[in-house]
This record gives structure tokens, C-alpha cells and sequence, in this order.
């Protein structure tokens, strides 16, 4: 049994991943945003280095939240669409699991990019390696949180025709504790304060999102499905 | 007991249930906000240093209280009606939301004006404002998602599961903002603090609000759930006797 339900979980997989590649703006403009956005901030606020470096932790991972957020409409709405969302429900397999796996489809095509991205624009802000190195951790706790939580936001959402924004306003609030930490354990760091505490919490948010998101998203799954 | 649980499930039973109690509310609300208000604005003696301003205190403390009293109703009875699917707590689940998201709003705006005088500034950073202002947010996710569906039994299936999803993170938002903000600074807390020893002559009538404000959420989310129940039940021939009859 075992066996069948992780076939069906590599079959998924490879099916989304498969999709991803022929599709490739899907998860390519989140990421172009990211660093788009980011630009604006040094044009908008002068090019300061002081100034840079001190609001740098702080804009590179909202800017991340965001760029999170815009890729969270595209998570289920096709599946929706043509059905195959169904056909996952009445699968024999756990729904919840599977849902995981596509939720860890769109974090290594959204999240991961973004972590691999974040040096760049740590350069931007004149961030240093020590500090790059930190928000690049922050970054591989968190956004996985992000996708997590977010999935729940979009699975709500995914049966209204004008989904995307409300996506925004019920994920964004739920974002804030991801927030607080990631950029704060930057900003600590940069101050030569110990960081550990910060990351052990990000890991335990992640922890809970990775246990209870999936059951959230599956039973909202179900309900926008009806 | 389940028998009696069962026949309030229906909407109409509800309906009239809702109807009976709203007296029983009612009176003791009005009373008691009038008898707290004389106190507290009145009798109660000003406070030494902040004068007759720590006065909206009487409103502000029972509004915070109610802001997440009411969330916790909510969640709960979102997940009554994702367990049993009783229509009748699909009602007060959406009647709760408005009045959660007005006691969130009354309690951020009376500690603004409060902040005024006190701290010399409309809006700090402080840890219990941040949180308020967050579950503020919350709540109007929560009506958002409720207005967009159109069908009132998925959007009360999806509005529980947010309501319970936002019950987890509740606790989670209030210590990480309040971690940040000890990460800042510290002073603004020690006003809070300092409100814990107070005298009898002001806990009184501010005990007496914070019941009035119980009882006037009651009285009002009976209001609004009897009025959800008569347009969810507006093509029924009991709602149309009911509406003549009024």
C-alpha cells in the first residue's frame, strides 16, 4: 500500500513538474518580480549605503512575501479547472499528502529560485557575505512557510472567479510572524546579537505549517470543490 | 439534551429561540452600560497622574476584551458547523464576524485617542496595538471571504476553515509581535503595566462595563442572526408569515 501511495505521490510529481516546464511565465514572473521590486526601493529611497543596509533585511524579504503571494493564484487554479483536482479527491490515496506534494512543487519552483536569487539582491543593498549568508537561511526556513500558508489562501479561494486578491487580504495576515522573524534575525545578525533563537522559532513555524497546512488546504480544497 | 440540541439545529426553531432570549439580553445590557458608564465616567475618582483622560478606559480594556472573546465564539462555531453541519452555527459564526471586527475597531480607535495625551503620539508600535491591528485585519479577511461566495453553505464551509486556521495563528501573531517589540524597546509597556494595580473604586465599574459588553454582543448577535436566518430562509412560507406578522 505503502508503495502505491508513494508512486502515486512521484507520479504527481513528475506531472507537475512536467507542467512547469511548458509553462514556464508561471513561476518565471514571481521570480522577475522579486527582483523588480526590489530595484525600486534603492531608486525610490536614494542610494545611501547606510541607509540600504539597514532597511535591506526588512525589503527583501517582504518583497519576497509578495512575490510568494503573486505566485500563490496560479497553485491550484488550473487543476481546478480541468478537473484533475477532483479526480486527486476521489483518489484512494490521502488527499492531505498529496496536496503537500504539490505545495512542495511550488515552493522548489517559487521559494528555492528566490533563496538562490537573494545574493543579488543582498549586492543591492550592499548587504555582506555574513549577512547574505543569514538571509539566505531565513529564507530557506521561511518560504516554505509562505507556500504553506499560502496554499490555504488559495485553496480557499480558487473557486471564486476574482480569487487573487482576496488571496492577499487572507494570507497577508497570517504572513506577519514569518515576517517579523526572518527579517528581524537579519537585522540581529548585522548587530552582532546571536541569532539562534530567531531561526529555532522560523523552524518551528515551519514545522507547524507542514503538519497542519496540508489538512487546512485539503479540507478547503474539498469545500471549494463542494 | 442532543434531542433539544437537534430541534434548535433547524433555522426556524433558531429563528424563534434567538427571539426569546433577546429580552433577556437586552435589558441587562442597557442597565448595566448605564449603571457602568455613571460610575466609571461619574463616581469613579480620577486617576493621579492621568487625570480624568484614563477615563476611556471604561471603553477601551472591555472592547480589547471582547475583540478576541469574540474571535473565540467565532472559531467555535465555525467548527461546530464543519463537525455537525448545523446550519443554525453557520449563522452565528457569520453574525460574529462584524461584531468582532466593530469591538477590534472601537478598541484601536479609543487607544489611539488615549495614546494622544499619554505617550504624546496617535499610533505606536506597541506590541498589543500591533496584534489588535493584525486580528483587525483577520476578521475583515474573514467577511471578505464570506461576501465573495455565492452560495451561503460554501462560503460557510470556507469561512470556518479560515476561522479556525486564524484561531492557530492568533497566539502565534501576539508573542511574535511582542517579541519584536521587546527587541526595540521597552518603555510604553511600564504605562500598561502599571494599570494592573488598580483600585476597587475604578475595577468596579470597570467590571461592570466589561459585562455590559458581554451582554450587548449577545444582544446583538442574536439581532444579527436572527436577520441572517430570515433572508437565508426568505423563500420559505414560515419566513412570509413572519414578515407579515411584523
Amino acid at each position: 500500500m505503502i508503495n502505491t501511495s508513494t508512486h502515486a505521490l512521484k507520479t504527481l510529481l513528475w506531472r507537475d513538474f512536467t507542467l512547469a516546464a511548458r509553462n514556464k511565465s508561471e513561476w518565471m514572473n514571481p521570480l522577475l518580480f522579486f527582483i523588480f521590486a526590489a530595484v525600486l526601493f534603492p531608486l525610490g529611497i536614494g542610494p545611501d549605503t547606510v541607509i540600504l543596509k539597514q532597511i535591506a533585511p526588512g525589503i527583501i524579504w517582504v518583497v519576497a512575501l509578495l512575490a510568494a503571494l503573486l505566485s500563490l493564484d496560479t497553485l491550484f487554479r488550473a487543476d481546478y479547472e480541468d478537473g484533475s483536482l477532483e479526480q486527486l479527491t476521489l483518489s484512494p490515496y490521502s488527499f492531505s499528502s498529496l496536496i503537500l506534494g504539490k505545495i512542495a512543487v511550488h515552493w522548489l519552483l517559487t521559494g528555492l529560485p528566490l533563496i538562490l536569487l537573494s545574493p543579488l539582491l543582498a549586492t543591492f543593498f550592499h548587504l555582506d557575505a555574513a549577512a547574505t549568508l543569514i538571509l539566505m537561511q531565513t529564507l530557506l526556513l521561511g518560504t516554505p512557510v509562505l507556500s504553506l500558508i499560502g496554499a490555504i489562501g488559495s485553496a480557499l479561494t480558487v473557486g471564486l472567479k476574482r480569487g487573487s486578491m482576496l488571496i492577499s487580504l487572507l494570507v497577508l495576515p497570517l504572513y506577519v510572524p514569518v515576517l517579523i522573524f526572518g527579517a528581524n534575525a537579519v537585522s540581529a545578525s548585522t548587530a552582532g546579537l546571536d541569532i539562534s533563537g530567531h531561526l529555532m522559532l522560523i523552524g518551528s513555524l515551519l514545522v507547524l505549517a507542514i503538519t497542519l497546512a496540508p489538512l487546512a488546504t485539503a479540507a478547503a480544497l474539498r469545500a471549494s470543490i463542494g | 439534551m442532543l434531542q433539544a440540541i437537534t430541534k434548535l439545529a433547524s433555522l426556524r426553531n433558531f429563528y424563534f429561540f434567538c427571539g426569546k432570549l433577546l429580552p433577556w439580553f437586552a435589558w441587562p445590557t442597557l442597565i448595566l452600560m448605564l449603571v457602568g458608564l455613571y460610575w466609571g465616567l461619574v463616581e469613579a475618582p480620577a486617576d493621579y497622574q492621568q487625570k480624568d483622560s484614563y477615563r476611556i478606559i471604561f471603553i477601551h480594556v472591555p472592547a480589547a476584551w471582547m475583540s478576541l472573546f469574540v474571535y473565540m465564539v467565532m472559531a467555535m462555531s465555525a467548527a461546530a458547523s464543519l463537525i455537525w453541519k448545523t446550519k443554525a452555527s453557520e449563522v452565528v459564526a457569520n453574525s460574529c464576524a462584524p461584531v468582532g471586527a466593530a469591538f477590534t475597531f472601537l478598541a484601536l480607535a479609543t487607544g489611539s485617542l488615549w495614546g494622544k495625551p499619554m505617550w504624546g503620539t496617535w499610533w505606536e508600535w506597541d506590541a498589543r496595538l500591533t496584534s489588535e491591528l493584525v486580528l483587525l485585519f483577520l476578521y475583515l479577511g474573514y467577511i471578505a471571504l464570506q461576501s465573495a461566495f455565492e452560495d451561503k453553505r460554501t462560503a460557510a464551509r470556507a469561512t470556518a476553515i479560515l476561522a479556525i486556521v486564524g484561531v492557530v495563528n492568533i497566539p502565534i501573531i501576539h508573542y511574535s509581535v511582542e517579541w519584536w517589540f521587546t527587541l526595540h524597546q521597552g518603555p510604553t509597556v511600564q504605562v500598561l503595566k502599571g494599570k494592573q494595580a488598580m483600585d476597587t473604586s475604578m475595577l468596579i465599574p470597570l467590571m461592570i462595563m466589561a459585562t455590559a459588553f458581554k451582554f450587548y454582543f449577545v444582544t446583538v448577535l442574536l439581532m444579527f442572526s436572527r436577520n441572517e436566518v430570515l433572508e437565508r430562509e426568505s423563500h420559505t412560507k414560515w419566513v412570509q408569515e413572519e414578515r407579515e406578522r411584523l
